[in-house]
């Protein structure tokens, strides 16, 4: 894991030497915080709901965005090939770059922090949905990475990765939301493939092992394809 | 011990074996069934016309291609089981040296040192051990991406011998470099040839031939010649062409006198201007035929203009046997 942890200090380094997450985080941070407090006073309630509620969506797009680059670039330069060649499995570079790219999202999230403390002070905040919230949405940001990380090892080209990425992302976002279009004895099944379904339990403050566990099974069956497109590659 | 059914001390003896190596790309055979073996220390130049498979060779050695079949053992790790290992034991600098672009060459090598297990104390003293004999001290604070290509080689070549590695393998390492840079290269080679095992590829024969203890030449995926500088040269059929240049007409009399003389093998005309003709002699065998033509000349009385033995270069044979790539 030692090797693992060092790819994850240079990717994670990476986004930050680059304007990339400079821009990342102020176009989620002004759209986030737009749409919330947009409504925010309308409803006159002293919670985060409607902020969680937007954010399968938002990540959608934002997220592919980050985890574009990750094998893309190394392959379209040819970084891949030292990179490889050094004494690290492919499973290392896997793990490291999906862990940089979680925790990324983490620090993406940290500043919207600001708004539980922002609306303590002037209601009487509930911490509880407030936490399960986070939970969720580092939950729900991760296995966004894992579909973006997959995407991005696909192809060389890193447009590519961010399209294909964000339309996996928005495909398990939105699907939960058009069954009335569809027959009635898959409704249940796809249902409970929606991240939106499983992240709405999770943002009330629902914490149910069903949601958790699966969220962490398409983080494992991303980063699993991933490798097999990497040994593929071979 | 035994690995695949040979006692290890004797495969201890050769640093690499290549057994019955195969790689295709869809249909294409890149790397064709080729086996050798190659001993600890000294330089081996892989020499091939562009396609010919060294670069897919390269890349199975360093574990960054799979085999379709065959095999590659390193000192006792096999490149099936033991990847990791092999990655360990060596350094690899790829063609044009692609390193991140975003990062500071000093941070760039310190991930390389992370990446390779040294310890930290030790790898600050090893970079600026490597800035020092590859040469970029001045540009240790400088992103990658703003690097002309002949520091960026060098980078890579720090990159490659950060663990010290028993091996090293380097494709094109001078490619791209003004004639100054080829010069400083080729030197930082040479020196750690002396000690390492080096593998390079190259299409600058006189480089090889300048460079390298033993030479493989590769085409089509097959291995066509393999050897020292001076046996290649001698498999490859003539040892050697003398130049006459004389100021004389009669081409005929002269062919007639002089390949009378044991040890040479034809008379051709290569040129004639006005009254003076070039003629190239070939010639083979140990024996220096040189007093023995220049005896005709003499006793002939044929004004003689040039007169120079060439030893064929690397070049030809290159040539001879990568012809109809």
């Amino acid at each position: 894991m030692h090797k693992a942890a060092t790819i994850f200090r240079k990717e994670f380094r990476g986004y930050f030497v680059s304007p990339i997450a400079y821009i990342v985080i102020s176009v989620f941070l002004i759209l986030s915080g737009w749409f919330f407090f947009s409504t925010f006073f309308l409803f006159g309630q002293a919670e985060m709901r409607s902020f969680f509620s937007l954010l399968p969506v938002t990540f959608s797009f934002i997220i592919p965005a980050v985890t574009m680059r990750l094998f893309s670039e190394e392959f379209n330069t040819g970084s891949y090939e030292l990179m490889l060649t050094m004494p690290v499995s492919s499973l290392d570079i896997i793990i490291g770059k999906f862990t940089a790219a979680a925790a990324f999202v983490a620090v993406m999230l940290a500043p919207t922090v600001s708004y539980g403390i922002f609306i303590s002070f002037i209601g009487d905040l509930d911490w509880g949905p407030v936490a399960g919230g986070y939970a969720g949405a580092l939950l729900l940001g991760a296995s966004f990475a894992s579909i973006g990380l997959f995407a991005s090892s696909l192809t060389r080209n890193q447009i590519i990765a961010f399209i294909t990425g964000m339309s996996f992302c928005f495909v398990l976002t939105l699907i939960d939301k058009m069954l009335f279009f569809l027959p009635e004895g898959v409704l249940n099944v796809l249902q409970y493939m929606g991240a939106g379904f499983h992240f709405q339990n999770i943002s009330k403050g629902i914490i149910d092992s069903r949601d958790i566990l699966y969220f962490l099974s398409i983080c494992f069956v991303m980063l699993y394809a991933t490798n097999l497109v990497i040994q593929e590659k071979k | 011990m035994l690995l695949d059914g040979q006692p290890y001390r004797e495969i201890q003896a050769h640093m690499i074996r290549i057994e019955n190596l195969t790689r295709y790309y869809g249909g294409t055979c890149a790397v064709n069934d080729i086996s050798f073996d190659i001993k600890r220390g000294g330089i081996l130049g892989l020499l091939g016309p562009n396609g010919a498979g060294k670069t897919t060779f390269m890349r199975m050695l360093t574990c960054y291609l799979r085999p379709s079949s065959g095999n590659i053992t390193v000192k006792e790790y096999n490149i099936h089981e033991h990847p990791l290992q092999i990655k360990g034991l060596i350094g690899y600098l790829p063609e044009s040296a692609p390193l991140y672009p975003d990062m500071l060459v000093y941070d760039y090598l310190k991930f390389v040192a992370d990446v390779r297990n040294i310890e930290k104390a030790r790898a600050d003293s090893r970079i600026k051990d490597l800035a020092g004999i590859c040469g970029i001290n001045e540009v240790m604070h400088r992103p990658v991406n703003e690097l002309s290509k002949g520091y960026k080689q060098r980078v890579g070549l720090a990159h490659a011998m950060m663990s010290d590695p028993e091996i090293l393998v380097l494709d094109e390492p001078t490619s791209g470099l003004d004639p100054n840079q080829i010069v400083e290269i080729r030197d930082i080679i040479r020196k750690i040839g002396k000690e390492k095992t080096v593998i390079l590829s190259t299409h600058i024969l006189s480089e090889a031939e300048a460079t390298c203890d033993r030479i493989v030449i590769i085409n089509r995926g097959k291995i066509v010649a393999d050897g020292a500088t001076d046996e290649l040269k001698r498999q490859a059929g003539s040892d050697y062409i003398i130049h006459v240049s004389l100021v004389h007409g009669n081409f005929d009399e002269i062919r007639q006198a002089l390949s009378g003389v044991p040890g040479v093998s034809d008379v051709a005309l290569a040129g004639s201007d006005d009254g003076t003709m070039d003629l190239h002699l070939a010639c083979s065998g140990q024996r220096d035929v040189r007093p023995d033509i220049y005896e005709i000349i003499k006793n002939n009385n044929w004004p003689l203009l040039e007169f120079y033995r060439e030893t064929r270069t690397l070049e030809t044979i290159f040539r001879e046997l990568t012809r109809g790539n």
